[in-house]
């Protein structure tokens, strides 16, 4: 689950990792208020939307007067700001961030992931602030320094000054580096966090080491453990395809093809798309119903497929094993019926009461077309959405 | 033989008196030999009860002790399974098969720290389990598709496994062990792991390796293949039209290498000499060519 910059820095000065001072605002009234109350003579306004690349995108602006703090926020607030994470349609900015101006003298980039290799957290660092990491590792990988913390003594003074140094800090904000660095490690354990990334992070005129953003997506398996985080949800930010699957627990990611799939299992609906793709279709989505699918699930995930204008026909991929296949026939059954299915459906049903299953579809007098085997059903499916 | 359990291996059940621990501890009871091997249950609050006739004790170590079990299966809900492996792993023993769903990353990278050093191993979490067909079957695979014979399975998610043992099984190919290893970045044992076991069981003569996109985990088993394997295997990765940074961001793949794509994945299992094939439903008769050679 992701979160805004704001919010995020929220965290980092609960754990002691210094960020400029700022006013999340809602409006261009707030801003200005904002702006007046922080003082001083340069502020920023700053779109605060789940994607990065705001600032190319024209989503973050200095202002060196309270007049262009207006002017700025005005138009910031309610664009559709485009990014290279957002789609060309962009996302509406509803939200802002106006923070007191800092003098950057240098930036940095700091950043936690959970390493699958070491099964460690890992801090991830480098010279190159605001730069793209994922850049810097495919043109500069000797700039980014890399450790692999011991869980049993967090990062270490020694290792997190070592680090510091490493990428540039210079010595005489060694100290303060550190407490950054290590209280980046203990939000991002404590929190429940997969990734962390501080970007850039910034020496001040005064050697002081600052936050300039911060970015955070946390394990959504730990949400049951974290309400604070889950107080943080901004729903306008998700797609509400999305949404609307996870209140049934189905895991549902829009494509851009035109072939529905309904699997049970994220790796047979990943191989259900590939198989489509190899033999000319394009997939409209990934859709696991996962191992407890009923009737009621499979006509939510039949009207979630549904709403795709794109759609041209539907493929359910079963290989019941848990599930069984006449459940899952009665299931599909029932939900083209409610729904007044208007595109061609194929269905494979194999495993646990195959017989059963396809007995229900055929008697159900509907127009489904049966695939005999995955390959078989996914060059029928391809052909009726030609057709 | 076969890989890592067979009819005479004694299991017990963590979490085996909930819901879902009911429902397969029961078909697992039923399936081959298993009245025999599901010795077990472990629930601290229903110690002296059973279920099916299998009796519960207080804790794993005392099951154990009671019954001379040397691997347990994991039904345990998320907020309490890593707890559970700690439970099973402090008991000393052989095999821990994890098969619950959703436990927060931290709980997993916490439990595999304490698992250093220590014997026991662990296939999971997010896992179906395993199964030596005809003999034992630890998990949620339906054990009806499945057919004793020569040929071993390995693989990262679940249903694509059973659509795996299903061309094999239909094709008339049985197979000596399959191992679901599970979906999480963070699990016990690995491909190249399993692999290993394949390699030296006398009665498994090639392997299935079912992978997906994320982490590097088909890449490292390949590269060991290449120099160690001495029998055939057959590939699949699944994800090639997956889009990217959907399921984990792009930080996670830069400190493997920049690694994880189903198309770079395929490209050096290839160059390993793994007979790969990009279609899903040709995996078994894939294994087919490379046998009839």
């Amino acid at each position: 689950m992701k979160i805004h910059e704001y919010q995020g820095k929220e965290i980092l000065r609960e754990f002691g990792v210094p960020t400029p001072r700022g006013v999340a605002c809602f409006s261009v009234e707030e801003a200005v208020a904002a702006a007046q109350k922080l003082g001083g003579k340069v502020w920023v306004v700053k779109a605060q939307i789940h994607a990065g690349g705001r600032g190319k995108g024209g989503g973050v602006k200095v202002a060196k007067s309270l007049d262009e703090v207006r002017q700025f926020a005005g138009q910031i607030l309610g664009m559709h700001l485009v990014t290279h994470q957002t789609g060309p349609e962009g996302q509406v900015v509803s939200r802002l961030l106006i923070e007191e101006g800092a003098q950057i003298v240098k930036e940095f980039y700091v950043g936690m992931v959970v390493d699958r290799a070491s099964q460690r957290v890992a801090l991830l660092a480098s010279s190159e602030g605001g730069m793209e990491i994922e850049e810097v590792a495919k043109h500069s990988p000797e700039k980014i320094r890399t450790v692999r913390i011991d869980p049993a003594t967090g990062l270490t003074d020694a290792e997190a000054a070592q680090v510091a140094r490493a990428i540039g800090i210079p010595d005489v904000a060694n100290a303060e580096a550190v407490k950054v660095l290590q209280g980046l490690y203990r939000a991002f354990v404590e929190k429940d966090a997969m990734l962390a990334e501080i970007n850039p992070l910034i020496i001040t005129a005064d050697n002081r080491v600052v936050a300039l953003d911060a970015k955070f997506n946390f394990d959504s398996n730990a949400l049951y453990r974290r309400p604070e985080i889950v107080a943080y949800r901004d729903l306008d930010e998700e797609d509400p395809a999305e949404i609307e699957a996870s209140k049934f627990e189905l895991s549902y990611i829009q494509l851009d093809g035109d072939i529905g799939c309904l699997v049970n299992g994220a790796g047979l609906a990943m191989a259900t798309m590939d198989i489509i793709k190899l033999y000319g279709g394009s997939p409209a989505n990934f859709l696991d119903v996962g191992g407890g699918a009923n009737k009621e699930k499979v006509t939510e995930a039949f009207k979630l497929m549904l709403k795709n204008p794109h759609l041209r026909a539907i493929l359910v991929n079963i290989f019941g094993g848990i599930m069984k296949c006449d459940v899952i026939a009665e299931g599909v059954v029932a939900a083209a019926r409610e729904v007044h299915l208007s595109v061609p459906l194929v269905v494979r049903l194999e495993g646990t009461n195959v017989e059963l299953g396809k007995k229900i579809l055929a008697e159900s007098g509907l127009p489904i077309i049966s695939g005999n085997d995955m390959a078989d059903a996914a060059q029928k499916v391809v052909a009726a959405a030609k057709g | 033989m076969s890989i890592l359990i067979n009819k005479n291996t004694k299991v017990i059940t963590q979490g085996m008196t909930g819901k879902v621990g009911q429902f397969h501890t029961f078909h697992c009871k039923n399936y081959a030999n298993g009245a025999n091997c599901f010795v077990a249950g472990v629930n601290p609050k229903k110690a002296g009860e059973d279920f099916e006739g299998i009796p519960v004790y207080a804790s794993v170590l005392d099951a154990k002790k009671a019954t001379g079990a040397t691997v347990s299966v994991i039904y345990v809900p998320p907020s309490g399974a890593a707890a559970a492996i700690d439970e099973a792993v402090a008991a000393d023993l052989d095999l821990v098969i994890c098969i619950t769903e959703g436990i927060p990353v931290h709980d997993m990278l916490k439990t595999r720290y304490k698992m250093q050093g220590k014997r026991t191993l662990l296939i999971g979490p997010n896992c179906p389990g395993l199964i030596t067909p005809d003999e034992i079957k630890i998990g949620i695979m339906p054990g009806h598709i499945h057919k004793k014979g020569r040929i071993g399975v390995v693989s990262r998610s679940g249903t694509l496994t059973y659509e795996a043992v299903g061309q094999l099984s239909a094709l008339g190919y049985g197979q000596s062990s399959c191992v679901g290893i599970g979906g999480d970045p963070i699990n016990g044992m690995k491909h190249i792991d399993v692999m290993r076991l394949f390699n030296d069981d006398p009665e498994t003569d090639a392997v299935i390796m079912v992978g997906e996109i994320g982490g590097s985990d088909e890449e490292e088993c390949a590269r060991w293949i290449k120099d160690n394997m001495k029998k055939p295997v057959v590939g699949f990765i699944a994800g090639v039209t997956a889009p990217e940074g959907k399921r984990m961001g792009h930080a996670g793949a830069i400190i493997s290498g920049g690694q994880g794509g189903a198309n770079e994945k395929l490209a050096v299992m290839e160059e390993c000499g793994i007979h790969i094939t990009r279609n899903p439903a040709a995996m078994g008769r894939t294994m087919q060519t490379v046998l009839k050679g």
